[in-house]
């Protein structure tokens, strides 16, 4: 899933403290913020625009084309349900730490109203130079430079830093899609990398993946379709097996999501996989 | 959170699942007594890992004699890297054939799968490959729960097993699944007794770590993980910090540049002394972080590696050089910063240690680990 500039975006969250400082970012940088939801604070404005009661309200008052969820954990599924059944069609979910069960929940009910669903536990989607959705640094042009790398990533952070060793190794973006670092997301690997091979700005794709899960694995069989070059970082080669790294998709059980089986797959599909970030640009750089 | 078996089989009962007559035992003594209580027994280790048998955790006992002296012999042994403190000493049950069942969240369907085999008693791993056509992988929509007849019309074929007792089992454990934020739910073996009875012989259970806030009650029985001191110290003020054995201390913010900042370590012919992610909302915590860290006497250099995006690297440099000044550590740091708030982030490091981040990541790393050799 990719958002342009033109598609208009509400902020689920957006009287909180977070939710109010990231309105503000994106909007700034070019997304089209047309305002938030508080049911505690219907019918006023917040940072100059208007804070509706429910996603459903806002809906029936103006097109609403996608929504950013800056909600505690344990409210992100009614908020996600208020926004699925309001018809929105794109919704960018930020929160670590949802049950698992509620995010299975209204996955589900998303998938049957035709929502696509980024995360949850997300850094957002960045649209470089036309706008952004999340909490990506996108404004910062050392590390988002426009250009024609699109970059999938389950960490943000880590998302962030491969951006910045493109920009350092003469590379640009197109579009940066951050999947989420929980064991079931709403858009996988592959989903993203389906997005990206579609996607007329983007000529080659970096893939920033974790151990843990199979969704590198299932991404190397969809990349065996794609003529797009692609280039590959796994974080967690030396991590030890069993323990859970920060990230709840990023553990490995028994021989399911270690390195070396994800390594194997993405090279059996010719994908260049390097042992450390820098090592992307520098893998790209010769196909571009 | 795993639970171990004596913690979980009271959720099966309590939704009228059968389990036999068991009771904990932290003493040989106590395991005797019990035995006298309820016959013939077996004589479990409780430890929050598998193959307990092969280990020689697990003993039949004919007599409060024999259950003292397995019970002797169990408590205090080591399985994997855990130590036996308690048994669970239960009634022997008469079995007729074992079969296994779990409900849990599949990444795949992104949703409850409830599986089923009347091969029990191996782990299921084995069972998905010797008798793939027996094992009932069944998908559920959780909006809409437990479906009876779709249960039924996928079931493998169950020889003299009552059906319709082993739905209504089956509808139990998925009940138990959704009312406490299960990650995974297991009973293997499931047994049928030689009466035709379906009895629950072990359980696991895993709670979604997400879903603890909403557990609480239920969380005080699981066992925590086994943590070091340090561990133990860095979870009271909510950071995740794993020990390893390497000599290179990471501090970095986001669960990916921590990972990545240990593999470049490696990568370079070091060894990283341990994880500690400081993202989210727990970037403001950069000095506990720091202390920790370096609490750990291994630790010969140390790698500060901040890639802010939600993180802001001047809350998270300002932290670190404070307590740098203050703590005055006697070891080599070496920086890279870069994204929200890196001007900021640097000036602050440049004014404050004196020292200049490097531009990439790879030099720095390789400076630490050379450092500390």
């Amino acid at each position: 899933m990719i958002v342009r500039g033109n598609e208009t975006v509400i902020v689920q969250g957006i009287t909180g403290r977070q939710g109010t400082f990231w309105a503000e970012r994106m909007a700034e940088y070019g997304t089209k913020i047309i305002g938030g939801v508080n049911p505690k604070k219907a019918g006023t404005e917040h940072i100059g625009r208007p804070v509706w009661g429910s996603a459903a309200d806002a809906a029936s008052e103006t097109q609403v084309d996608a929504t950013v969820l800056f909600i505690p954990p344990l409210g992100v599924k009614a908020a996600a349900l208020d926004a699925i059944s309001a018809g929105i069609k794109k919704m960018v979910v930020m929160t670590e730490h949802v049950p698992v069960q509620d995010v299975m929940y209204f996955l589900a009910a998303a998938r049957e109203a035709g929502c696509q669903v980024i995360g949850p536990n997300t850094a957002g989607l960045v649209t470089v130079g036309e706008c952004f959705v999340g909490f990506m640094p996108a404004f910062n042009p050392g590390i988002f430079k426009p250009g024609k790398i699109g970059v999938i990533s389950r960490s943000g952070s880590l998302g962030t830093m491969v951006c910045l060793n493109l920009v350092q190794g003469g590379l640009g973006i197109s579009t940066f899609i951050g999947i989420g670092g929980d064991p079931i997301i709403g858009t996988t690997t592959k989903d993203a990398l389906v997005a990206l091979d579609q996607d007329e700005r983007t000529e080659a794709v970096a893939i920033v993946g974790e151990i843990g899960g199979g969704m590198e694995e299932e991404a190397a069989e969809y990349a065996k379709t794609m003529s797009k070059p692609i280039a590959a970082f796994i974080a967690g080669a030396a991590s030890p097996p069993g323990k859970k790294m920060g990230h709840a998709g990023a553990i490995v059980m028994g021989s399911v999501g270690s390195y070396a089986g994800k390594k194997a797959a993405l090279e059996a599909a010719g994908v260049a996989v390097v042992p450390t970030p820098s090592g992307i640009p520098e893998a790209l750089r010769a196909v571009v | 959170m795993n639970f171990e078996e004596y913690a979980a089989k009271p959720l099966l009962s309590a939704a009228g699942i059968a389990v036999p007559a068991s009771e904990i035992a932290r003493t040989a003594a106590e395991a005797g007594t019990i035995a006298e209580k309820i016959g013939p027994c077996v004589v479990k280790a409780q430890v929050p890992t598998g193959k307990r048998g092969k280990a020689g955790g697990i003993a039949l006992a004919s007599s409060p004699a024999e259950a003292n002296t397995e019970a002797a012999r169990i408590l205090g042994m080591h399985i994997g890297e855990h130590e036996v403190e308690k048994v669970l000493v239960e009634a022997q049950v008469p079995i007729a054939r074992e079969l296994y069942a779990a409900v849990l969240n599949d990444p795949v369907t992104k949703g409850p799968l409830v599986l089923f085999s009347p091969e029990g008693g191996m782990d299921i791993e084995e069972i998905a490959e010797k008798h793939p056509q027996r094992l009932m992988r069944l998908a559920v929509d959780i909006r809409h729960g437990f479906d009876r007849a779709a249960v039924a019309a996928n079931l493998p074929d169950l020889g003299d097993i009552d059906e319709s007792a082993l739905v209504d089992l089956l509808a139990k454990l998925y009940a138990v699944y959704s009312a406490n934020d299960a990650e995974l739910l297991e009973i293997n073996p499931l047994v049928q007794t030689k009466d035709g009875e379906l009895i629950a012989l072990d359980c696991k259970f895993t709670l979604d770590d997400s879903g603890v806030k909403r557990q609480e009650d239920l969380a005080e029985h699981g066992t925590p993980d086994k943590t070091t001191e340090l561990e133990a110290r860095s979870h009271a003020v909510n950071l995740k910090y794993i020990e390893l054995d390497g000599n290179v201390g990471v501090l970095a913010n986001g669960a990916g540049v921590t990972m990545t900042t240990m593999d470049a370590i490696s990568h370079y012919g070091g060894a990283p002394a341990n994880f500690l992610e400081i993202g989210g909302e727990a970037y403001r915590l950069s000095k506990e972080a720091l202390e920790i860290v370096l609490a750990n006497p291994n630790v010969k250099s140390l790698m500060v590696n901040f890639c802010g995006a939600f993180a802001r690297c001047d809350v998270m440099a300002e932290g670190v050089v404070n307590a740098w000044k203050e703590l005055e550590p006697d070891i080599p740091v070496f920086f890279t910063i870069h994204g929200t708030g890196d001007k900021e982030a640097i000036k602050m490091v440049r004014d404050g240690l004196g020292l200049e981040p490097y531009e990439f990541m790879d030099d720095a790393v390789k400076a630490a680990v050379e450092a500390a050799q």
